[in-house]
């Protein structure tokens, strides 16, 4: 008797390939389901050992953290930076994405590479200058600075992801529209970006992640004023010892927003990062 | 009248001189043809005209106005793309409206227009659908569609018809002809296939490496080429051009003198095949193609030279039979070494 089966693979390695991807995929997400238990846990039942899986939850961390420090505050923080940073970048990373894919140069390969390269330096290296120059300009603690130093360090992922979104677009599409009379920004209004909507979507939300998650700079650039809930968490690993719960609650807080537009935007924001893999 | 005037157009890519010093003059109402082989810069030439790439040199006078450092957007001329370059995310109306609407011409009338120019094309069904839910002869249609809607000075078109199959080919290169007949506008329409060159042209321009190698109607360039290669480029099967020292002493010696160390070129209508012995050209059948309305047979000759003959009748030749060669002198072009054309004793 022959048994039909949906895959030519045989039936246990479906199996273990099953269980297997289970596997890894509990691993990669238990520290966050760990994290999101502790947080409705009490101090002492967070450390308990062995650990705790079954308690009666309490919200006494999440009103212990927005009453110490302002959450609200650095959540307005976190959101203005992220979004600003990223309008500011794609405002720059659009044109020059644009003279790159529809004006390529004997020189456009190179500086693209150029600005890839930057990215290789860890950010501490130029935390320094960085520093110096915030300060001179009396800048250090505004969300003026953050919003400059994301965008900036997001520009040459945008740029690349924007150059290669632009490059699928056929380039006739814009001389069809020169040639039915229309200006340069016309042809980007009407044309370009209708076309290239997807592209600039997808690289605003990854941008907007980026910014958002970007602990570095707002931990040496911004304190109680401009922080962003970064700062926050940080600010929970105190002298005085690790707070489990309350720490737990307060990373909750900082990345549940952003847990929760990336959950509406995957499809986007995979698209996005996926260009260009399977062509 | 001069309509478009071309003087001494020259284009750089780099170091690369593509367009050497081109002059060309237009009439309103002309359809010319670029024709010429991959490379030679005859869509190079068109884009200079079009406005997508500057000119390096030389000038370009339309209709009075001198439009060569104007951008596309104001020459007032209209261009149907080989790959058509519809607007994906617009409807065929939008497209074919979309220059109009840039001119912020009044919508009633912009109605009027595209829907004259719908029926003309018959898209009228097809005006509200996207140019993905059309087929490639619609798209085509499309495309020469939102070049009509303006009623442009020029219409250009880069290879209009490479794109689709043998018998729309056909059918659209028709529909071209008659829709020039009818608007009567000046176009300008690059090819690399000759037929659509002498079939649509009303002056082809053969373009080679950047150069102009001759201008004339089509019939003039059948008749009369310039040189070899417009001769060996226009016609199909190619003129048969064969080095003088591979002719049989007979034909050698009706060769004029200019032609010394150079060539023959005979059209395979102007080379008859007879039963061997009948005149002094004899030679063998390498192949016959039974076309059906007319047959081509390869012949070669003790030699060396290799001939194609045409005639409209059936034959019973196969390969390998002796054969003669009957050539009409008076009909033969003569080349010198330098492949320009020699005047002939009996041309």
């Amino acid at each position: 008797m022959t048994t039909r089966r949906r895959s030519s693979y045989p039936l246990g390695l479906l199996a273990l390939r099953t269980v297997a991807a289970w596997g890894v995929a509990l691993l990669l997400f238990f520290p966050l389901a760990w994290l999101l238990l502790t947080a409705f846990k009490t101090e002492l039942q967070a450390i308990a050992v062995p650990p705790q899986l079954f308690f009666i939850p309490t919200l006494e961390n999440f009103h212990e953290v927005q009453e110490r420090s302002d959450y609200l505050l650095y959540a307005k923080n976190s959101v203005i930076t992220s979004v600003l940073s990223t309008v500011v970048g794609l405002m720059l990373a659009a044109p020059a994405a644009y003279a790159m894919a529809f004006f390529k140069g004997k020189y456009t390969k190179d500086i693209l590479m150029w600005m890839l390269s930057t990215k290789m330096m860890p950010a501490v290296g130029a935390l320094v200058p960085i520093y110096v120059l915030a300060q001179k300009s009396h800048l250090l603690d505004t969300q003026l600075v953050l919003i400059i130093v994301f965008a900036l360090s997001n520009l040459p992922i945008m740029v690349w992801m924007l150059y290669s979104h632009f490059k699928d677009i056929p380039r006739e599409i814009l001389e069809a529209a020169r040639m039915d009379g229309a200006t340069l920004w016309q042809e980007v209004r009407l044309v370009l970006l209708p076309l290239g909507m997807g592209g600039l979507a997808s690289t605003g939300l990854l941008c907007l992640v980026l910014s958002w998650n970007e602990a570095f700079w707002s931990l040496n650039l911004s304190a109680a004023k401009a922080g962003t809930l970064a700062t926050l968490i940080a600010s929970y690993s105190s002298p005085e010892g690790l707070f489990w719960a309350k720490l737990s609650a307060a990373s909750l807080m900082a990345i549940a927003p952003i847990v929760v537009f990336g959950w509406f935007s995957q499809k986007q924001l995979v698209q996005g990062l996926t260009f260009g893999a399977v062509k | 009248m001069a309509y478009l005037q071309l003087r001494g157009i020259e284009k750089f890519f780099g170091e690369h001189r593509a367009i050497k010093g081109i002059d060309l003059t237009i009439q309103q109402g002309e359809f010319i043809v670029f024709v010429g082989p991959s490379g030679c810069g005859k869509s190079t030439l068109l884009r200079l005209i079009a406005g997508l790439e500057n000119i390096d040199g030389g000038s370009l006078m339309l209709d009075g106005r001198d439009i060569t450092d104007q951008p596309s957007s104001k020459r007032d001329l209209a261009m149907v793309f080989q790959s058509y370059a519809l607007y994906p995310h617009m409807s065929v109306y939008e497209n074919m409206s979309f220059a109009l609407k840039l001119a912020k011409v009044d919508p009633a009338i912009v109605r009027e227009k595209v829907e004259r120019a719908a029926a003309i094309l018959n898209l009228t069904t097809y005006l509200q659908r996207t140019p993905k839910e059309l087929s490639g002869g619609q798209r085509q249609r499309v495309a020469i569609g939102r070049a009509i809607v303006r009623a442009p000075k020029v219409f250009l078109f880069d290879e209009p018809l490479s794109n689709l199959d043998a018998a729309l080919r056909g059918q659209t290169r028709v529909e071209i002809a008659k829709l020039h007949r009818d608007l009567g506008a000046t176009t300008i329409y690059v090819t690399h296939d000759q037929v659509e060159a002498m079939t649509l042209a009303d002056r082809v321009v053969v373009l080679r490496d950047g150069l102009i190698e001759q201008v004339g109607t089509p019939l003039e360039l059948y008749d009369k080429p310039a040189n070899q290669f417009v001769a060996q480029f226009i016609g199909t099967p190619q003129m048969n051009v064969v080095p003088l020292q591979q002719l049989p002493a007979p034909v050698q010696q009706q060769a004029p003198a200019g032609a010394a160390g150079g060539a023959i070129g005979l059209r395979p209508e102007n080379i008859a095949v007879r039963s061997t012995g009948t005149t002094p050209v004899s030679g063998q059948v390498d192949l016959v193609e039974a076309l059906g309305a007319e047959t081509l047979i390869y012949v070669s000759t003790p030699g060396g030279a290799q001939f194609v003959s045409r005639q409209n009748d059936r034959t019973g030749l196969r390969a390998g039979d002796a054969v003669s060669l009957d050539i009409d002198a008076s009909q033969a072009h003569w080349f010198d070494p330098a492949g320009h054309v020699v005047a002939g004793q009996g041309a």
